[in-house]
């Protein structure tokens, strides 16, 4: 008897194979060999979020301290301190935003807006799943958030990762024709790569890496935090090798709550003084990224996808 | 005190969306947009450390649940019992000596039981002056979501109001087991008295709560880098738990120059740290930060003390 769920999909069908070493070589501007990139993810996470009938939100019941008071700890304490040493290294933040924190703590977004960092959407809250949400749902979710940093930052987000990173079989395809031209939410590769959404526009995936996430490194993998700078260091040194045969992409996700803690945050900063200290970074943001992309690499990309994966020239298998 | 937090009526409804906290517990507030503290010392860093001293019964009831450090085996434990139990006759006689040797102050974190049962231990403890204050009444009466109001009045009262009788202190601070609490744990800790909890992860420095019963603090106290979340919950090395409280140590301090007076947090364990192999990493870490100039050792009534008439 199959566990298959009747409406589940074998593969996902957003890509196709692309070999590493086939590849149109990418050039950064300015002949940069890494494009980097810091998103720090200010969230917002309810005290009291309804059910989801797929994820539980909290470990405790009301009022679940300890997974809310860290999280609070964040925006009160956190925020400042990793914005103090962005600022020191010249890194503008690509923020991954909980809309509603535009509603909660507007001080934050003012201070980011101030330094011409990018808001780009996470949804309403961080508790609040993609899940069970109907296509209606998730477009206006979607929209909300759109609608929601339009209005405090001016300006329309056009990348996303989905709150909490969860997801539903068309959060891309939604987002896609929400006016966005970048996802966060697949990991599948170190360069930017083509996206077939269901509108048939051009649409990008840009690198976020999840093993450098601070929150998959702490919470999930327990990483201690001279580790975790170390971590980081070796996989600047391996993409900015490869990024002189053609460019790469390193992006370092943050939490406020987890790299701005006083025993974490020295291992983050010698980490991005090494990086920064060398030439050749393309220190950017996820929007820039994107949109050089699909510009200068999106259809010599499309068409080395095709050629690749053109059955009638393949010589073997 | 009611939480203003009302039950989304649905996955898009955001009925608690609004400026500040999503409830009316205590005022939205960043770090940097406070008035500087200033410690008796200056504008330094402060250092609270808290040395639990607990009791964890044979049987426990697990009720609303069971906080971590527990007895896991089938019953009678007695290799989980014995162990922190250990800490209680061994831990942390080592403890107080590297604390003392270092002129460092401890606040004791006391389960009531403890020192019901164990009336010479209360004694050696009060009998050095430090400050006292209440944990509940054992690691097995935990404050969370499903307790019921009465009996964790009377839960509250026991402990606080025992431990009051035990130690002839004022014991004005608490924490509670695994740091967690009921939705009205707050209020009622209020009601008995207890002048500050160090429940809430949410803050470096302390900060007001709005209860039904009286004035209560919130004191900050790192769970990040607690002696049981880095050794027992991560597994990281002894080395590794003081390179990190040091790097902690190194920051705040300087922060606090810049910015005005923080606190580096402590939860030192006997049963945990007390242990033979782990004494000279504490040492280690107990030297550094007394090496940083201008550090302001204290309990945390002391702290409270200087703090409170300087917050608005």
């Amino acid at each position: 008897m199959s566990n298959e769920v009747s409406a589940s999909k074998e593969a996902l069908d957003y890509y196709r194979p692309w070999p590493y070493d086939r590849r149109p070589k990418i050039v950064w501007p300015n002949g940069a060999r890494i494009a980097f990139w810091v998103a720090p993810n200010i969230e917002v996470y309810e005290l009291n979020p309804p059910a989801n009938a797929f994820r539980t939100p909290w470990p405790h019941p009301f009022p679940a301290v300890p997974g809310y008071s860290i999280r609070d700890y964040g925006n009160r304490v956190g925020h400042m301190r990793q914005m103090r040493v962005l600022d020191k290294y010249g890194v503008r933040g690509s923020i991954s935003l909980s809309s509603a924190l535009i509603d909660h703590h507007p001080e934050i977004i003012a201070l980011c807006k101030e330094r011409n960092w990018e808001f780009f959407s996470h949804g309403i809250y961080n508790t609040r799943y993609t899940y069970g949400l109907s296509e209606a749902q998730e477009k206006a979710l979607i929209q909300d958030s759109i609608d929601s940093i339009r209005k405090a930052t001016g300006e329309a987000p056009v990348g996303y990762l989905a709150p909490a990173l969860s997801h539903s079989e068309l959060t891309v395809d939604l987002w896609a024709e929400a006016g966005g031209t970048y996802t966060c939410d697949l990991f599948h590769d170190d360069q930017p790569t083509p996206v077939n959404v269901r509108s048939g526009k051009p649409f990008v995936s840009i690198p976020y890496s999840l093993e450098l996430n601070d929150t998959i490194a702490y919470v999930v993998n327990k990483i201690e935090p001279r580790r975790y700078g170390q971590m980081i260091r070796d996989a600047f040194d391996r993409l900015y090798a490869e990024g002189a045969e053609s460019g790469t992409v390193m992006c370092i996700p943050t939490h406020n709550y987890q790299v701005s803690t006083p025993h974490r945050l020295k291992a983050f900063e010698q980490a991005l003084e090494y990086i920064t200290g060398h030439s050749g970074v393309w220190v950017t943001t996820g929007r820039e990224i994107a949109d050089y992309y699909l510009k200068h690499h999106y259809t010599a990309a499309q068409t080395s996808i095709e050629a690749v994966n053109d059955v009638t020239h393949r010589s073997a298998c | 005190m009611a939480w203003t937090t009302p039950a989304a009526a649905g996955p898009l409804d955001y009925p608690n969306r609004r400026y500040g906290n999503d409830h009316d517990r205590y005022a939205w507030s960043m770090l940097t947009d406070r008035p500087p503290l200033v410690w008796p010392q200056g504008e330094g860093l402060a250092l609270f450390v808290v040395v639990p001293l607990q009791f964890f019964p044979l049987n426990p009831q697990g009720k609303p649940l069971k906080v971590p450090g527990n007895m896991v085996m089938p019953y009678p434990d007695l290799r989980h019992y014995t162990l922190r139990d250990y800490g209680n006759r061994v831990g942390i006689h080592r403890l107080l000596k590297a604390l003392d040797a270092a002129s460092v102050v401890p606040t004791f974190a006391v389960n009531t039981r403890l020192f019901e049962r164990e009336p010479l231990l209360c004694e050696q403890i009060v009998g050095r002056g430090n400050e006292i204050i209440a944990h509940s009444w054992s690691m097995d009466t935990v404050h969370a979501g499903g307790l019921d109001e009465s009996a964790e009045r009377e839960l509250v009262q026991r402990s606080v109001g025992r431990l009051r009788e035990l130690t002839g202190r004022p014991v004005r601070g608490w924490l509670s087991p695994g740091k967690l609490n009921s939705a009205n744990t707050p209020d009622l800790l209020a009601a008995a008295g207890i002048d500050y909890f160090c429940d809430w992860v949410n803050d470096e420095l302390p900060y007001r709560w709005r209860t039904a019963t009286g004035a209560l603090w919130s004191m900050p106290l790192s769970t990040e880098i607690s002696d049981t979340f880095v050794l027992v919950d991560n597994l990281h090395s002894e080395e590794s738990w003081a390179d990190q409280v040091c790097d902690a140590a190194d920051l705040l301090h300087a922060e606090a120059a810049r910015q005005g007076g923080r606190i580096l947090t402590l939860t030192l364990t006997p049963w945990l740290l007390g242990q033979p192999h782990r004494m000279r990493h504490l040492e280690r870490v107990l030297g550094h930060v007394t090496s940083l100039g201008g550090v302001w050792s204290a309990s945390g009534a002391q702290i409270m003390d200087v703090a409170m008439p300087q917050i608005p």
